[in-house]
């Protein structure tokens, strides 16, 4: 079960886009992609929250949720809690999963403020709308549950790089996405087509052309 | 009365996926099948119906400042327990068809826009009841789009084969090959593209029908003579140079 850094680039950035293939994050893809310069502040505030919360959900998943294993211990089992046979996973994965995300991009905005004040002015308005955003729950979920081998899940500093790629996948989409309904919006579109559903035409023909990526290199996702 | 009117505006005229566009994820990513569509719906409405009825309950309990997350860890506790009903009751091939969307309900928009929008601010019962209105929208608007990719895309409905019809010995229809781009990704957004534009046309139709009844009728005398003789001659104009 090893991978190694240059696999899950290629894969979540080309092979199996979030946005395009995997179908997380649509509201802001459609509803953020009108101007250039808006897509580009929500992706990268997206890939700066997304590297964060996928090192956070990783850690959590391998050292609170699993059970003990040779490969991690569950800290709440090394305290002497009693930790149920399968882990809390079940029980306890979404809530704690959404609750971090939303504790972390509150942090981050507060953060932000105080320290970077210019890249505040810029990611700010974005940032309120990333914690109801699908695709950093949703690449929380597949770094553990839902990657080939649950039992373990991603390790953090690869779950952290591949949030960072799932980011830098709806970074991309979003530019082109945006580059794409910039012209749209001087041409003739049939009226009943205007704006939403000739964005998820031409949303359509990309994830098209994304899949020509597939089995790129031999690798499989 | 105001109860039935909580419940017959949502499926249609507030419809969460056509009209407030709300909810696109799972929408594209679970239609491959019509049984897929439904369980996916049946999961967010039981879960948007229950955190509705509580949100609405404890509303007045909720301090201001953190309503927000307050409603986030209702949700997901719902979210949880239908995760589990599902993994217990529904078919293997269906848990695995809707893999994380399950757990993706707790930040599906349609659920907590509904919390701060209608939950909030109204009681108990009319809050189930718009959980239950936004809910048959939700389904309706899944079985449109899973019905045309199911039937377009794999040539099955419901899981049985359409093609071939056979009476007896004789062939009536011979087996058509499904149009596979349709049951995979690029089809999920073409699809709900052409079904967007429907919507959008029908209720372009039915508002200039409305405006057309609304429009009270010309007095004569101000029909007769024409509005504006100026534009007239520069049209013509601009036509005899070109």
């Amino acid at each position: 079960m090893n991978v190694g850094y240059v696999e899950l680039a290629i894969g979540s950035i080309l092979i199996s886009n979030l946005v395009l293939a995997k179908f997380l994050g649509l509201c802001p893809f459609f509803g953020v992609s009108r101007r250039t310069s808006d897509a580009v502040g929500m992706g990268l505030a997206v890939v700066f929250v997304m590297s964060i919360a996928s090192a956070a959900t990783a850690l959590i998943y391998r050292h609170l949720l699993l059970p003990t294993t040779p490969e991690h211990t569950n800290l709440l089992g090394a305290l002497g809690l009693p930790v149920p046979e399968g882990g809390y996973v079940l029980i306890l994965k979404t809530i704690s999963y959404i609750l971090v995300i939303a504790v972390l991009v509150q942090f981050v905005e507060m953060v932000l403020r105080k320290t970077v004040p210019t890249l505040y002015r810029a990611l700010g308005i974005y940032l309120p709308l990333i914690t109801t955003n699908c695709a950093v729950m949703g690449i929380a979920l597949l770094n553990t549950e839902a990657w080939r081998d649950p039992a373990n899940g991603l390790p953090v500093h690869l779950a952290t790089f591949n949030g960072f790629c799932g980011g830098v996948g709806f970074l991309v989409a979003m530019l082109l996405m945006s580059g794409i309904r910039e012209r749209l919006a001087e041409l003739p579109v049939p009226k009943a087509f205007k704006d939403l559903p000739i964005a998820f035409i031409s949303g359509g023909l990309m994830a098209l052309a994304f899949m020509g990526f597939a089995n790129l290199f031999g690798i499989a996702v | 009365m105001g109860l039935l009117k909580d419940f017959t505006d949502k499926p249609i005229k507030h419809n969460p996926v056509f009209v407030l566009a709300l909810g696109l994820c799972p929408t594209l990513a679970v239609t491959t099948s019509l049984k897929n569509g439904v369980a996916m719906a049946a999961a967010a409405t039981a879960v948007l119906v229950c955190a509705n009825l509580l949100i609405s309950l404890v509303r007045r309990f909720i301090p201001n400042q953190i309503r927000i997350a307050c409603y986030i860890v209702i949700i997901a506790g719902f979210v949880t327990m239908v995760e589990i009903v599902m993994r217990a009751i529904a078919p293997a091939a269906i848990n695995e068809a809707l893999g994380i969307f399950i757990p993706l309900i707790v930040v599906n928009c349609i659920i907590l826009g509904r919390a701060e929008a209608f939950a909030s601010r109204h009681g108990p019962a009319s809050s189930l009841m718009d959980g239950l209105g936004i809910g048959v929208g939700f389904l309706l608007a899944l079985v449109a789009i899973s019905l045309v990719r199911e039937v377009l895309g794999a040539g099955t409905l419901w899981g049985y084969r359409l093609t071939p019809i056979r009476v007896g010995d004789t062939t009536l229809v011979p087996e058509v090959e499904p149009i596979a781009v349709i049951g995979m990704a690029p089809g999920a957004f073409i699809v709900i593209g052409l079904l967007f534009g429907l919507f959008h046309w029908m209720g372009n139709r039915r508002r200039e029908a409305a405006r057309a009844a609304a429009v009270p009728a010309v007095p004569r005398v101000a029909r007769d003579f024409p509005k504006k003789p100026v534009g007239k001659p520069t049209a013509s104009a601009e036509g005899a140079g070109a």
